[in-house]
């Protein structure tokens, strides 16, 4: 490889890594404190795109088209577990999945009724197509703000989940939910704050898919969520920082694969991706960072 | 401080029933705790005692009875509650959040207060009383020997400033000179006036300590009595299987 294909390389891995660990974050969130999996996950994406569709028909300036899409995401995160999620409070875990699904099927259906079975395109500035020339290295723009914008909301997060109460009060609940209660940390609040922080998570994460794919579909938020769950099962699922570095494993792993693949190999560049996590969770089942699960007396 | 009502009783329980599902575990219980007593739960395994006092703590509901702190009644709160209402829990088997840092363990004790300064002076205080902890500041509290933490939980259930502190088995599982400093510990809480009710399967250690005892088997209530009376009593002997070496 020469060096401009090699820092191109790093860029798209850091690009799609980070799009990927900020999905895997905001499943591997609500997991870590409601041991739920939130398959309607996927549909945050999916109504971030359709909201910035709207928006930007609507005549909105992008960085409010931005804006629309992640409130919207937030909102929709908060309201799905009011709604689906709060009433099954102490249902089992197989229960919670089910009504995942059924959420996330309510919605893609709601979409196609309401709006259209056929992707539909959402315009972006024009200087997402631009690249940046310097030293003889060529970078697209995109890559570079994706990446950017993913490390920068990363970063963001571990001084939220560091040096705030509230974020303390998370990672409390996210490693032992009854005992946090125990010494204070509110029940509800905190898994509101889990739904937020996740619908916020696929907000920024869909607003860069959305940048990225130009387009929204009523099933836009299936690789999405399929990408999250793999990454936070690498990661050890429920584990925030085996969550983020997942992500950057997978979006690398995917990119190297794309960028060293003979052209012949390329479409199955995503099998073999999976292949290779496959082997890593047969060697590793509790995922590359996750802790051994201990039996509980 | 706290307005202590002084008349009555501090805690009071009557006729508490709990039952998983169909399993009664704890049936037709009362007891009273006086503000700055020791009060020892003794019994062998599955007489109820983690039951009671996770009952009380609100991590789980009563099928029937009540539960009154200070005059107001408790029974059916969930457990964030009755933290502010001041009672912590040091639960069997510590607990402690074994991704966070000791220093962030002592820290999410006091998530239910909001006098941040009395928070920073507690937390030092803490680290006085327990030096080791200090020393682990940084460290992941699921790094610490049991011993440590042990003296974490404790502290951690200190740092929401309670005024009933419930402590579960605190020596199980402990070394001999880890379970001296703990029953060490216990009494110089009382001594700084802290009120507390301790289950034990350690009997007479918790005699030692307690002032006063109540003995569960299956659920129900044997005996109670003063410490220094039962300890010489035959019926801890019947109930418990006490061995004569310890």
């Amino acid at each position: 490889m020469t060096p401009n294909e090699i820092v191109q390389t790093i860029v798209n891995a850091l690009s799609l890594g980070s799009i990927y660990a900020l999905l895997a974050l905001g499943l591997s969130m609500v997991y870590g404190v409601l041991g739920m999996l939130n398959f309607a996950y996927g549909e945050l994406v999916t109504i971030c795109g359709y909201t910035m569709l709207f928006a930007s028909r609507a005549g909105a300036p992008f960085p409010l088209v931005v804006l629309a899409g992640v409130f919207a995401a937030v909102l929709a995160a908060v309201v799905m577990e009011l709604v689906a999620f709060r009433p099954l409070r102490r249902a089992s875990f197989v229960t919670l999945l089910f009504t995942s699904f059924a959420v996330s099927q309510l919605l893609q259906n709601t979409f196609r009724q309401a709006i259209s079975t056929r992707p539909q395109g959402v315009p972006t500035p024009r200087l997402f197509d631009d690249a940046i020339s310097a030293g003889g290295i060529t970078i697209g723009v995109l890559p570079l703000i994706t990446a950017g914008v993913g490390v920068i909301s990363l970063l963001a997060l571990t001084v939220f989940f560091r040096r705030s109460r509230a974020g303390l009060a998370m990672r409390a609940a996210a490693q032992d939910f009854t005992t946090a209660r125990l010494v204070g940390v509110r029940a509800n609040r905190v898994i509101s704050l889990a739904f937020a922080l996740s619908g916020l998570l696929a907000g920024i994460a869909g607003v860069l898919w959305i940048a990225r794919t130009t387009a929204v579909s009523p099933t836009t938020g299936f690789v999405p969520i399929l990408q999250a769950f793999i990454a936070s099962v690498i990661g050890g699922l429920g584990n925030l920082s085996g969550a983020v570095a997942g992500g950057f494993f997978l979006g690398t792993l995917e990119v190297v694969l794309q960028a060293t693949l003979p052209s012949a190999l390329l479409p199955f560049a995503q099998a073999l991706a999976l292949v290779l996590v496959g082997t890593i969770l047969y060697v590793r089942p509790q995922g590359l960072f996750g802790r051994t699960v201990e039996a509980k007396v | 401080m706290t307005v202590e009502v002084t008349d009555g009783p501090l805690l009071a329980v009557e006729g508490l029933s709990v039952a998983y599902g169909p399993v009664v575990a704890v049936q037709d219980l009362s007891l009273t705790v006086a503000p700055g007593e020791i009060v020892a739960v003794l019994g062998p395994n599955g007489a109820g005692k983690t039951t009671l006092l996770r009952t009380i703590a609100g991590a789980l509901k009563p099928a029937s009875g009540t539960i009154t702190f200070e005059g107001q009644r408790l029974g059916g709160r969930a457990p964030e509650d009755v933290v502010r209402r001041g009672i912590s829990l040091v639960p069997e088997g510590r607990h402690v959040f074994p991704g966070l840092s000791t220093r962030e363990n002592l820290e999410v004790g006091a998530i239910s207060r909001r006098d941040a300064g009395v928070i920073a002076e507690d937390l030092e205080r803490t680290f006085s009383m327990f030096p080791i902890l200090r020393e682990r500041a940084d460290q992941p509290a699921g790094t610490l020997s049991g011993g440590e933490q042990q003296q974490l939980a404790i502290g951690r259930a200190l740092m929401a400033s309670p005024r009933l502190i419930l402590l579960d088995e605190p020596s199980l599982g402990l070394a001999p000179i880890v379970v001296d400093q703990i029953f060490a510990l216990i009494t110089e809480l009382r001594a700084q006036g802290s009120t507390l009710l301790v289950v034990e399967q350690n009997v007479h250690r918790a005699l030692e300590v307690a002032d006063r005892a109540y003995v569960l088997a299956v659920g129900r209530l044997v005996t109670q009595g003063r410490a220094s009376e039962l300890a010489t009593g035959e019926i801890e002997r019947t109930y418990l299987g006490l061995s004569e070496t310890r």
